[in-house]
């Protein structure tokens, strides 16, 4: 199983942890990701600006995956939503695709149907399965108490993602969580969005939504909250003491990204996840899963 | 006060000209959107289901020159869930982007387009940032995308690259 891996903009200089344990778990589960350098932002940013800026530099990528024979996994939400939309536009539409194409070629690129994009938790979850998994696991994690957060556009617009997922009532992920032996804490109102979209137009806005999420996870006693997404991460992790000292509140709440936990019950040493790069500390979690830090 | 001769009856089939924006007139104002909203809960100056009635009645300068429309998260919920299939996520795309165009664009969201038509990508790539991903083992990543640069200048309106 092969697939170019996408980056987008703030995994390679912001989540190094998610990028580390994302590969190390690839590797023990004989998944095979190639670096193209030329991979850039997919275009997510530029949308609100633009629509069809974002849907040629969506294309582009997806162009420049093509030219290579690769399938795209991506690790970021907001990337997923924004190709596999740009996938599906271009595929079903003769005349949109045309006038891209026709930009694309300035670049010497051209997009052709075909190319298969998909999250990295979604091809854990459908491509190498739970029960397959479930056979890799090294480390019994049964004394962590977890909760998930799914992030937006892992789920939507579902009419993008074949179902995968119930985009009302999603279980992929805290199914991926509990086959660690975790338990998997349910909270109030798990699907709402993190804010991180707004947090440069109205950052108070954008915090108050962050800040509502860290209240309902903390409610039950857990010992972290897994992430997906870059962006979601942002909120919750770097943004956590930020929300404490405007808000007069403590949550002290250990962010890991889905493959940080995977790799810990795979086995991997924690180094090699990035658990250093964490602001939050998850010396908690690390020592629940008797692991040496 | 609506005051009815400032209104532009043409506003709804601009929008609805743009990408994703051709469901508009479909709305028959139930408000699950508003209603599912997860900005909306924390403040009520974003209320999607007045923006896309502001809309329809053709409230053209209001919309456009308003701070609320940048306040979309992209969460999707109300495109979603709206039971006419209205895109209303698409639809506050399509109507930042005319204001975009009219010389509104938010600040943030001018910035983040500057950067990407800039280097490629939101961030400024740093020897730095290869330095530390050289000592995390992960491979370097390029800093700068001509190419990008290019498509930026070709469909960005001007005054947002400059």
């Amino acid at each position: 199983m092969k697939y170019a891996l996408f980056l987008g903009c703030t995994i390679p200089v912001r989540g190094q942890n998610y990028e580390m344990s994302a590969r190390e778990v690839a590797k023990e589960l004989g998944i095979e990701f190639v670096d193209l350098a030329d991979f850039s932002c997919c275009g997510f940013p530029v949308k609100s600006t633009n629509a069809e800026a974002s849907l040629i530099i969506a294309a582009r990528n997806i162009a420049i995956a093509a030219k290579k024979g690769e399938k795209i996994c991506t690790l970021c939400n907001a990337c997923t939503s924004v190709l596999t939309e740009a996938n599906k536009e271009l595929s079903e539409n003769k005349e949109i695709r045309e006038k891209v194409n026709k930009e694309l070629g300035k670049i010497g690129l051209e997009f052709k149907p075909g190319v298969e994009i998909k999250h990295f938790s979604r091809i854990l979850y459908e491509d190498i399965g739970i029960e397959k998994i479930s056979k890799k696991i090294k480390k019994d994690l049964s004394k962590l108490s977890i909760s998930v957060h799914y992030g937006c556009h892992y789920l939507r617009p579902s009419e993008l993602y074949d179902c995968f997922d119930d985009a009302e009532n999603p279980s992929t992920v805290e199914n991926l969580v509990a086959v660690t032996g975790a338990a998997v804490i349910d909270y109030k109102n798990k699907l709402e969005c993190c804010g991180g979209a707004i947090l440069g137009v109205e950052e108070d806005i954008a915090l108050s939504m962050a800040k509502q999420k860290l209240d309902n996870v903390t409610a039950n006693k857990v010992d972290a909250l897994v992430t997906i997404c870059p962006f979601c991460s942002i909120m919750y992790e770097d943004n956590q003491r930020k929300i404490e000292s405007k808000f007069n509140v403590e949550y002290n709440l250990p962010v890991l990204y889905y493959p940080q936990v995977l790799g810990l019950a795979l086995g991997i040493d924690q180094k090699k996840l990035g658990f250093r790069l964490n602001k939050v500390k998850a010396k908690v979690v690390l020592d629940k899963a008797g692991v040496e830090i | 006060m609506i005051d009815s001769k400032k209104l532009d009856p043409n506003f709804k089939y601009e929008v609805a000209a743009e990408i994703g924006g051709a469901n508009i007139n479909r709305c028959f104002a139930c408000g699950t959107c508003t209603a599912g909203c997860p900005v909306r809960e924390i403040d009520e100056k974003y209320n999607p289901r007045k923006i896309i009635r502001m809309v329809l009645l053709g409230m053209r300068e209001h919309v456009l020159k308003s701070d609320f429309i940048w306040l979309c998260s992209t969460c999707y919920t109300c495109y979603d869930r709206c039971p006419q299939g209205v895109q209303l996520t698409s639809i506050m795309t399509a109507l930042k982007n005319i204001a975009a165009r009219e010389g509104y664009i938010h600040p943030s969201f001018k910035e983040q387009a500057r950067l990407v038509s800039k280097f490629g990508r939101l961030y400024e790539v740093e020897d730095f940032d290869n330095k530390k991903r050289e000592k995390l083992g992960l491979p370097p990543i390029k800093k700068n995308f001509d190419d990008i640069t290019k498509i930026a200048k070709d469909t960005l309106p001007k005054e947002v690259i400059e």
